[in-house]
């Protein structure tokens, strides 16, 4: 079989010596459970007065962003800034990209500053890849396309764990419109790597061929969410079908038939969703607006866990990781 | 049917092992040119070059009209002789397409001027390649078009395919077939499988092109009329054709380097150049495929050649778009990875790059013999070399190659009685 090698690009240093995370295949175990032990570390460190540390400043995170956003953006912005990094935003619309300048000139123009850290969201997969290789830069995935979505799996991760003290031997049913979503992708990779057990739930035309690859199990009867720790409900992605092309018959069958209600959870489960939630399609408002929801709780992780990737991606790896995050050079301001 | 700019015919003496498949020869010989025709046979030739039959390409994307900047009938015809060929067939899919014998024309008299090596021009089977009218195929055929294809694009309304086969029945010329049911892969930018399901990417199913394989393969059996079928990919579409076959229908069909070399899991990379239509498929297919190659049910090894601007294909996987090169590193990709471990023996892969597309195409096919023309590809079986982006004729770069070592290359080519090509 032949090896596919890509061409560096001039200027960028050869791979392995700058870490990216473009998807959860990028991270081991002990990765994981670092950045969710760092994640727990800095949480405490918010809860004093003065929120911020001076750990990375000096340097720079850029986040680019092609696709609407408001958790993922909002919360890469305040992390950088928590962590004393200078941060500038752009989006595609209101920039060059308006004036149809192609990505790889953006990065190019970006990587003039020199920045650490690229965050970028793009809806073409691939994307955040291209620029790993054009740029200097490490790179962080925000989101591309149908693809993954790392630092959502990792905030869902830390949100699980900071529920149930655990993540081995969970179980965790991800109901809804598995085919569009970069959400599920990492997720189920990022709960393999764990040792948690994932079952996708939803109608067969938004189950993709071949998934169960990712090492989990499909079902298409929302009775199966019974069994399940976390009920995990994933967005009606409207926007990524084509006009005309409805993958079920109405949004009043899927309600009907896969909703996430009250009648369908049992004691002790909890109820997660990536958001932005269409209540009354994928979610019951009841259940959204009650005490086993769990959506704003992972909307605050993600703040803690972001800033554990910025910190985990310019620290130098594991070595440099220090046991006591309370010591320098995570100290308070 | 074939055109190239008129220039003296060479003599010169080429020594190596001869191996000529469809004339049964594999022998140490001297090959004596004399005015660009083969005068003598001598034994005794030294040296470790295989002489091999020169090679024809019934599938390359010359993007001219209108890409010139992509791809010009120099520039790629500079490719086709250093990649060993004397022959090729260029799609029409270009802008404007290739629908009136104006454009046909034009073609024509621009490679009488630049080609280097003989080209032959598709036509398009349907007027703007819109799949609703079929295009004046009479007077293009009497204008020089080798045959009719809407490569790129379906036929998509059974209805005209059947009147294109009716039809072309006058012209005597085949029609070649880009088998997609567009429906089933809209949407689609890799094989559907695991590989697709992991990534997120659209799946463009095999049976998106079986399906259509068994349809047209129906219909020329129902109108007695031959078809080629291009760039098959799919298991399925294999098994069609072989029962066609055997049922009676004249069908050919080729099968491109990549299909051959690589499968889906190369996407992972997500790299754009191994982005194409159709796309690579899974490890069985790849399988079903050789098998094909050997057996004849597939008798062609077509490269698909499709440049691509470098500005296009630097962009995020879903959004660059579909097609690599392959005329200038062909054999040498073909003679690394089949030939070497022993998927594929040598005359097979000779057979299948010259006699089977010339004889599907009712082109001269080039022989080692006297009296003949000259049309040889001299091959250094042990040359490694690095496909490098420096290292084209070619006015693109999008290789699935690049940076990969190669064992085998071509030196030397000799087409119509002219050398073209000395490394």
């Amino acid at each position: 079989m032949a090896e596919i090698k890509l061409a560096e690009s001039s200027g960028a240093p050869p791979r392995g010596q700058r870490r990216h995370l473009l998807g959860i295949s990028d991270l081991s175990r002990a990765d994981v459970e670092r950045i969710l032990d760092t994640a727990r570390a800095l949480a405490s460190s918010l809860d004093r007065d003065v929120k911020k540390l001076p750990t990375l400043r000096g340097r720079t995170v850029v986040n680019l962003f092609y696709e609407s956003s408001t958790r993922t953006l909002s919360s890469f912005e305040l992390a950088a800034k928590r962590l004393s990094a200078d941060t500038m935003s752009l989006r595609s619309s209101g920039s060059s990209v308006d004036k149809g300048e192609s990505l790889k000139d953006t990065a190019l123009t970006l990587a003039a500053y020199d920045p650490d850290v690229i965050v970028i969201r793009h809806p073409a997969i691939g994307a955040p890849h291209l620029v790993a290789r054009l740029t200097g830069a490490h790179v962080v995935n925000a989101g591309d396309g149908k693809h993954q979505h790392p630092t959502q799996a990792l905030l869902d991760l830390y949100t699980m764990r900071e529920a149930f003290g655990r993540l081995e031997g969970l179980h965790v049913a991800i109901v809804g419109d598995v085919l569009h979503s970069r959400v599920t992708r990492s997720l189920v990779e990022a709960l393999a790597l764990v040792g948690a057990r994932t079952t996708l739930v939803g109608p067969p035309t938004l189950m993709p061929r071949g998934i169960e690859a990712l090492g989990c199990a499909v079902s298409y009867e929302i009775e199966t969410i019974g069994d399940a720790d976390v009920v995990y409900a994933l967005r009606m992605q409207s926007e990524r079908m084509g006009p005309g092309e409805a993958f079920v018959p109405s949004l009043r069958e899927y309600a009907a038939r896969w909703g996430i209600t009250p009648e369908r959870l049992h004691p002790g489960q909890v109820v997660m969703h990536p958001g932005p939630m269409n209540r009354g399609v994928e979610i019951d408002p009841r259940v959204a607006d009650s005490e086993v929801a769990l959506v704003t709780t992972q909307v605050r992780s993600g703040l803690v866990v972001r800033m554990a990737v910025l910190y985990d991606l310019l620290t130098s790896g594991p070595a440099a990781v220090p046991t006591a995050v309370e010591a320098s050079p995570l100290e308070v301001a | 049917m074939l055109h190239c700019k008129n220039g003296r015919a060479d003599s010169l003496v080429l020594e190596g092992r001869v191996v000529d498949p469809g004339e049964g020869v594999d022998a140490a010989l001297r090959v004596v040119i004399e005015n660009g025709v083969i005068t003598r046979l001598e034994p005794g030739g030294e040296g470790r070059l295989v002489l091999a039959p020169a090679f024809v390409d019934p599938h390359v994307h010359l993007r001219t009209p209108g890409r010139e900047d992509e791809e010009t009938i120099a520039s790629g015809t500079a490719a086709a002789a250093a990649g060993g060929y004397c022959a090729i067939l260029a799609m029409p899919n270009t802008d404007p397409v290739v629908d009136s014998a104006a454009v046909l024309g034009s073609l024509v008299e621009e490679a009488r001027e630049e080609a280097l090596v003989p080209t032959g021009f598709f036509a398009a089977i349907s007027k703007g390649q819109q799949g609703a009218e079929l295009t004046e195929m009479g007077e293009l055929a009497d204008a020089g078009a080798v045959g009719f294809t809407d490569d790129g694009r379906p036929v998509v309304s059974a209805g005209l395919m059947r009147r294109a086969l009716q039809y072309s029945g006058i012209t005597g010329r085949l029609l070649a077939l880009h088998e997609e049911e567009p429906t089933l892969s809209r949407g689609g930018h890799m094989h559907e499988g695991v590989v697709s399901a992991e990534l997120g990417l659209g799946g463009w199913p095999a049976l998106a092109e079986s399906v259509m394989v068994e349809r047209d393969l129906a219909l020329a059996g129902y109108e007695s009329r031959p078809v080629h079928v291009m760039h098959v990919s799919a298991a399925e579409s294999v098994d069609a054709l072989r029962h066609a076959r055997g049922a009676g229908v004249v069908a050919t069909a080729e099968a491109t380097p990549h299909h051959l070399c690589l499968t889906d899991e190369a996407v992972r990379s997500l790299d754009s150049n191994v982005k194409m239509n159709p796309p690579l498929r899974s490890e069985e297919h790849r399988q079903a495929l050789l098998d094909a190659v050997r057996d004849g049910t597939v008798s062609c090894i077509a490269t698909d050649h499709a440049p691509h601007a470098r500005h296009e294909k630097d962009a995020p996987f879903e959004e660059a778009p579909f097609g690599v090169t392959g005329l200038e590193t062909a054999f040498g990709a073909l003679h690394t990875y089949l030939v070497r471990p022993g998927v594929l023996p040598l005359e097979t892969l000779l057979e299948r790059m010259s006699a089977g597309p010339a004889r599907a195409f009712g082109l001269p096919v080039p022989r080692i013999a006297v009296g003949e023309r000259a049309n040889i590809a001299v091959l250094d079986l042990e040359q490694e070399w690095e496909v490098r982006e420096d290292g084209f004729r070619s006015r693109s770069v999008n290789s699935w190659l690049i940076g990969s070592r190669l064992q085998g290359r071509v030196v030397r080519t000799v087409a119509d009685g002219r050398e073209v090509f000395a490394a």
